[in-house]
């Protein structure tokens, strides 16, 4: 009937035309991403902004707080290093809803490590922090992460047991929180305090990706000791004997340790010729320090796309 | 060739979101309509006239069953360039005169473009609105917009003409107007397809009639046909104080009215009813036959099944 | 044949809306585009040009597309109450020619209505820095994706009311205004999630509008160029998508009852 060969015409334009729809916005979203980095922000003063939106600050601060992930996870997988809209997207984020603490914990990971792991600049991560600090007073959380942003990039340890002690003072506190400020003030046992601090993140956190950071670095702290200790031993077998070992087997038959030392994922540590302590598969255990063949760095974080 | 032949028509509606009732408008219709014929479709409001418009002109769709118009089918597009509609109460853009709207109508009709306009000039003389063509149709009366759409339907000249209840709203000149143009379209020899509710009309103009009610066709014929079980009574009325003794003996239906007596006899009895007036000396005032009318039957027909069976018939 | 019934229903519709007295908020534009960049002129240094652009490019948008939703919700549903479709349909019109016909009606209203409001930018513009500038080119460019925008809520409008009252056509043909201009915001979130709730997300935000890409109000106030390739993208897809929103319209409509 004629009307069938109508719907059949008309059920055709509907396919055709949705398929070639979705394929130029594919072509325009690869094109955007290009693009991006870039792009500048046109309305870069949070205060304008606040005004412009009309009172949905809430769900604005939402969606530049994606834009500010995307961004960064963006920039990240293509490594360029160049991380300039990540600080005001943050400033924005947080001017808008003052009360978005993911946009200060993660926003200062980002924002303070070296490229190409992060933005390089602390000193926005420090800003952040302390715009967030005093818009939650309340938070033990934000002053345990201003006290780790002095304790691992900035290295003010006297900072960093002001800031564990201040919020070890909260009513609502984490008990390793005046732990970490006697430990800073005391500036010593570097492992256990880095231990203690990434604990305390590991188990003050739901976050699925904080939870995996943190056991990511509580293994290579167990690496670095490892490969410390080791090089320790090293240097007591050379003092004894007057050349190195040849393997790690001699500091066994030596008596300094028992069976062979492993790392975390299993593989026995290895001695090069001048008596440096290597481990295997450095590639696989992101932010160790030591133990990496001369010239190496630690490949950093799997970011998640 | 049949002008319109519907083929056991069906539409019903399903009511409610949730849990669906079944609203039957139409119950199966089977019908044929000669080439220029004047058909009047009667019922009381809601009786399915509507529908079967509707469903005629492809508005909405059959739940089953077919029709045939003008011998092809009834959703083939070339069939409507050859048929006129009139809704019920018609309404028409308003901020449009009613010149714009019968050129926009005649290029929807796909009249040619040289003699739309005189045609349309034509059409507006026809009705009677020449020297409103100019005016918006928002400030037109009721009355007005009955006539534009009457304007309307046959402006194409088609062969087919549907008009639901074209006499509603309109006053006596009104209806006396439509009567005629239905009158001249019949000499023109074309097919009229009407609705109405009001049967003076009907009996006035149409060949046959079919007369619907609740959704279903309770008889087709001529208005003569229908009416002619008339069987030869006559009512006699005369003066008197009181209805003789004799009219019971006759098997009259009588009454009395102050001093003025009706009765109903038979034809066969007229001659000894009027023997009893001449007796009495009673003033004969008038004598008519009886003719059923087309009201009386519609009534009859067309009460609650429920009341029928209470008069026993 | 069926062109030049589309062309009636479509110019019928223009008439309609002119006549309904649609452009009269080319008056309340003017005035606030005039005072605007008086105002703004006294007020402020340097950015008179940034102000003009930014405010009567955003004026037209919002206008348009107010315009766009609240004909468009009544295209069909006030045909159906008033029963003037009864007599459209009658004639040897088919449905999807009315569906289109209504469409381009509306479309080229708004078109003529943009093109006034265009001219009361570019006076404006003169007005504010006595030339015309090169960058000013790339006003027009902004001007043609609000178009292109308008094209895809108007099909939009339409498609809703096909099948729903036009309040909710209203609310539904505005959320998705809104949602569009957040839908490469939307197409990021989809990104980063994963399973059953990533596709479903993926799904939805590449099916809804897209209109962050077709607003470059702010780039072009600063002078910036647009690239050829996102002009052609943009139109392929505001094109395709009106498309595939009427067919939707016309399969939905051809299937209902006129009550």
């Amino acid at each position: 009937m004629k009307s069938r060969h109508a719907t059949v015409v008309t059920a055709a334009v509907l396919l055709i035309s949705m398929g070639g729809a979705l394929r130029s916005l594919v072509a325009i979203d690869r094109m955007q991403r290009q693009a991006f980095a870039q792009q500048t922000l046109y309305i870069n003063s949070p205060k304008v902004l606040r005004r412009l939106c009309l009172g949905y600050t809430g769900l604005l601060a939402d969606i530049y707080w994606t834009r500010a992930v995307q961004y960064f996870g963006e920039q990240h997988h293509k490594g360029s290093g160049d991380f300039r809209l990540l600080a005001p997207l943050l400033q924005i984020t947080t001017a808008l809803d003052p009360k978005l603490l993911p946009a200060y914990q993660f926003g200062a990971n980002f924002l303070s490590p070296k490229p190409p792991d992060g933005a390089g600049l602390p000193g926005s991560a420090l800003e952040l922090m302390k715009f967030g600090i005093a818009h939650n007073p309340e938070q033990w959380r934000l002053y345990y992460n201003l006290g780790f942003l002095y304790y691992t990039e900035l290295k003010d340890y006297a900072r960093a047991s002001e800031a564990f002690a201040a919020g070890s003072r909260l009513p609502i506190t984490n008990e390793f929180m005046p732990v970490l400020a006697a430990r800073m003030a005391q500036h010593a046992g570097e492992f256990d305090t880095a231990r203690m601090l990434w604990f305390t993140t590991y188990q003050s956190s739901k976050e699925a990706s904080i939870r995996q950071n943190a056991v990511e670095h509580l293994q290579a702290l167990r690496v670095d000791e490892d490969v410390a200790r080791l090089e320790e031993l090293v240097a007591k077998y050379r003092q004894q004997t007057g050349h190195v070992p040849a393997r790690i087997g001699d500091l066994e038959r030596a008596g300094f340790i028992h069976g062979a030392p492993v790392d975390v994922k299993g593989h026995p540590y290895t001695l090069a010729a001048d008596g440096r302590v290597e481990v295997q598969d450095w590639k696989d255990i992101p932010f160790i320090t030591k133990g990496l063949p001369p010239g190496e760095v630690s490949p950093g974080p799997r970011v998640s796309k | 060739m049949f002008a319109i032949e519907i083929l056991d028509l069906e539409k019903s509606y399903q009511l409610g979101f949730w849990r669906k009732r079944k609203k039957v408008a139409l119950r199966p219709l089977r019908l044929t309509i000669e080439e220029g014929e004047v058909f009047g479709f009667l019922g009381p409001n809601g009786a399915g006239k509507t529908t079967t418009l509707k469903l005629l002109m492809g508005l909405v769709f059959p739940t089953a069953g077919s029709a045939r118009i003008l011998g092809k089918s009834m959703d083939d597009p070339q069939v409507r360039s050859q048929v006129g509609f009139l809704p019920e109460q018609p309404y028409f853009y308003d901020h449009l005169t009613a010149r714009e709207l019968l050129n926009y109508y005649g290029q929807l009709s796909g009249m040619p473009v040289k003699d739309r306009s005189s045609k349309v000039d034509q059409m507006l003389t026809r009705v009677g609105l020449i020297d409103s063509a100019g005016v918006q149709l928002r400030k037109f009366s009721k009355g007005m917009l009955q006539r534009v759409g009457l304007a309307q339907a046959i402006l194409h000249d088609p062969k087919l003409v549907f008009l639901d209840e074209p006499m509603s709203g309109l006053d006596p000149m009104g209806r006396r107007e439509v009567r005629e143009l239905i009158q001249q379209l019949h000499h023109e020899g074309k097919t009229v397809f009407f609705s109405t509710h009001i049967l003076s009309d009907a009996e006035a103009l149409c060949d046959r009639v079919g007369v619907i009610s609740q959704g279903q066709l309770r008889g087709v014929g001529a208005v003569a046909e229908l009416t002619a079980q008339a069987q030869g009574r006559v009512e006699i009325i005369f003066s008197a104080a009181k209805i003789p003794e004799a009219f019971t003996q006759l098997g009259a239906e009588s009454r009395l009215r102050g001093d003025i007596a009706s009765a109903v006899v038979s034809d066969a009895k007229q001659e000894a009813a009027l023997e009893i007036l001449r007796r009495e000396r009673l003033r004969l005032i008038s004598l008519t036959p009886v003719r059923k009318s087309l009201e009386e039957y519609y009534v009859q027909n067309l009460q609650p099944a429920e009341n029928r069976k209470g008069v026993g018939v | 044949m069926s062109t030049g019934r589309v062309g009636s229903i479509a110019f019928n519709t223009f008439r309609e809306a002119v006549r309904d007295r649609v452009l009269y908020n080319l008056i309340a534009f003017a005035l606030l585009l005039s005072g605007a960049a008086i105002l703004v002129g006294e007020i402020s240094i340097d950015i008179e040009r940034l102000v003009v652009i930014n405010l009567g490019l955003t004026a037209i948008s919002i206008f348009g597309v107010l315009i766009a939703i609240f004909i468009g919700i009544g295209l069909v549903s006030k045909e159906i109450d008033k029963r003037t479709l009864y007599t459209v349909l009658s004639r040897p019109v088919q449905r999807w020619e009315f569906v289109v016909g209504k469409f381009f009606g509306l479309t080229g209203t708004l078109v003529v209505n943009t093109f006034f409001m265009a001219i009361g930018v570019f006076l404006a513009l003169l007005y504010t820095a006595h030339r015309f500038d090169k960058m000013d080119g790339w006003v027009l460019v902004a001007l043609y994706f609000i178009v292109l925008q308008f094209f895809i809520v108007c099909a939009l409008s339409l498609f809703f009311s096909s099948f729903s009252t036009p309040l909710m056509s209203a609310v539904f043909s505005f959320a998705l205004f809104i949602i569009g201009n957040l839908a490469d915001d939307l197409r990021g979130f989809a990104r980063m999630s994963h399973g059953l709730g990533g596709w479903l997300a993926t799904g939805v935000a590449y099916l809804v509008p897209n209109f962050a890409s077709m607003n470059v109000v702010s780039q072009v106030a600063h002078g910036d160029p647009v690239g050829g390739r996102l002009i052609l993208y943009n139109t392929v897809y505001a094109l395709l998508y009106s498309a595939m929103a009427i067919a939707g319209a016309v399969l939905i409509f051809q299937r209902r009852n006129l009550k």
